[in-house]
């Protein structure tokens, strides 16, 4: 069952959309690199700030603030409809799946964005490996909870 | 000029994510939901992203150093080992599990739905039992 009563189980296939958005992500991540000289990897941006206070800390809470700016400009602007968002699974597996997303690109020191995109973009064989195995892991997660278990 | 770069970037990958449907955790897992409710979306944002940031990486590094700081600080980890495969492991298991991964779940914090003020909170505090658990202290070490 959905977390929201919101029976929006399919999502459409937006290429465009998909693209513009990838390409913004691209820019992101080259205006940090040759602004800042810093990898654009969220885990490791928001991890960091968890911790004691350090100098370099001021860019990357600027960063989480423009991230969130960004996302309420995009939706005022047009660009995307938060009622069609829906959450899958339960309180349980939400808290579960935080949980372990945090452990694993604390210790796998990467996420989508600084593995999968920063990684990849330097060629890095540690991201591309990285990336493939939490592929292949996520999709065989949603395989066996929505084909095998049943759940939605 | 360094604070403006860092919010100019974080805008555009706010508006990344929340553009491409990124930011819908549904839209994400039936991305992996290959043999089911087939999303490929996901796809598209990856590849328009990693075309971008290769060619932009080789234009920017080829300057001595970034324009607004002392010096480039690229991951210097080599070599792979238990802590990286074990990492992505678990962290696969918690994307397909909830559909969410750290830069959309923060962002979707704006729209006001519970499950994403869970989910940062249960992941910030995950990312806490990993460095008290598991990593030496003084911070991430290979910066992602």
């Amino acid at each position: 069952m959905d977390q929201l009563d919101t029976p929006l189980l399919t999502t459409a296939f937006t290429p465009l959309a998909g693209l513009t958005g990838g390409i913004l992500i691209g820019l992101s991540a080259v205006l940090l690199m040759g602004g800042l000289g810093r990898v654009a990897g969220i885990s490791g941006i928001f991890g960091s700030l968890l911790g004691r206070w350090r100098p370099d800390n001021a860019w990357r809470a600027l960063f989480i603030a423009g991230l969130l700016a960004g996302a309420i400009l995009t939706s005022l602007l047009g660009g995307f409809d938060s009622d069609s968002m829906a959450f899958p699974g339960n309180p349980l597996t939400t808290v579960v799946g935080g949980l372990l997303v945090g452990l694993g690109t604390a210790l796998g020191a990467g996420c989508t964005s600084g593995h999968g995109i920063c990684g990849i973009a330097r060629l890095s064989v540690r991201s591309i490996v990285s990336t493939a195995v939490f592929m292949v892991f996520a999709v065989a997660t949603v395989y066996l909870m929505r084909h095998v278990i049943g759940a939605s | 000029m360094d604070k403006l770069t860092a919010l100019l970037a974080g805008l555009l990958f706010g508006a990344g994510v929340t553009v491409s449907g990124m930011v819908n955790p549904m839209k994400v897992q039936n991305f992996m939901d290959i043999l089911g409710r087939w999303d490929p979306t996901l796809l598209f944002v990856m590849g328009g992203a990693l075309a971008v940031t290769y060619a932009g990486y080789r234009l920017v590094l080829r300057a001595p150093r970034p324009r607004f700081a002392a010096a480039f600080v690229i991951p210097s980890l080599q070599g792979i080992d238990e802590r990286l495969i074990g990492g992505a492991v678990v962290f696969g298991l918690g994307w397909g599990l909830t559909g969410l991964c750290p830069g959309p779940a923060i962002a979707s914090l704006v729209f006001g739905y519970w499950p994403s003020v869970l989910f940062v909170l249960a992941m910030a505090a995950g990312m806490m039992l990993a460095r008290s658990l598991f990593l030496e202290t003084g911070g991430t070490s290979s910066g992602d």
